[in-house]
């Protein structure tokens, strides 16, 4: 059995290539995305990564200090998204 | 076997589920092939993917001593807030009609998300107008 220091290392590249990776596929969704909503969804998807890529970060140095980072980008993203969606539902953010 | 090595194989093993469930949930949204089809996979990044890697970072912080449990504030507010931008973006979906579109009303009434906006409806803006 590998020793838990070694694992944790595997995980923590591995997560890191697998979110990456994630991000690059719903940027291609962005992209191609046929409707509106595709895109909103891809970009919904991609602020979800980056939160995933931030703690990972954190976690690979080992400090507390990533974390007002991916809080901030959580409700930035939230925002977005529900702005993005009124403003196609309305053609208007604030009404 | 102490409880530091059990903590970090468990944040390990909660890294690679994280990351198997990031990358299927990508997967999926480029893979299927329906707007509201679609809307289905990305919600496994966020709950399990992150939820998952949020998990392994506050068990690692544990381990290491200067324990916290700040995650979970990121952990509720994406799990509070997934739903709400699913709801907006199916209502995206059906007002661009890049789905089935829900069945007809009574000429006195509309849905108001199939609503046409006042450059597309063009001879009777006043009724198109209306807020719902």
């Amino acid at each position: 059995m590998m020793p838990a220091d070694e694992l944790m290392n595997l995980a923590i590249i591995v997560s890191f290539a697998a979110v990456a990776v994630s991000q690059v596929l719903s940027m291609v969704r962005l992209v191609i995305g046929p409707s509106t909503g595709d895109r909103i969804l891809a970009l919904d998807t991609m602020v979800v990564n980056a939160i995933g890529l931030i703690v990972l970060i954190g976690l690979w140095q080992g400090t507390q200090l990533f974390f007002e980072a991916a809080l901030i980008i959580a409700m930035l993203g939230f925002v977005s998204t529900v702005a993005y969606a009124r403003f196609v539902l309305r053609g208007d953010i604030i009404e | 076997m102490n409880w530091a090595e059990i903590g970090t194989y468990f944040a390990a093993i909660c890294l690679f589920v994280g990351a198997f469930f990031a990358l299927v949930g990508t997967f999926g949204l480029i893979k299927l092939n329906d707007s509201m089809t679609r809307l289905h996979a990305p919600t496994k990044v966020g709950t399990m993917g992150i939820g998952m890697i949020l998990l392994a970072s506050m068990v690692y912080s544990f381990v290491q001593g200067q324990g916290s449990l700040h995650e979970l504030l990121i952990m509720a507010f994406l799990f509070v807030t997934a739903p709400i931008s699913a709801n907006f973006i199916s209502k995206v979906n059906i007002h661009r009609r890049s789905c089935d579109t829900p069945p007809e009303l009574a000429k006195t009434e509309e849905w108001s998300t199939l609503v046409q906006r006042e450059e597309d409806a063009g001879a009777h803006p006043e009724q198109t107008l209306s807020k719902g």
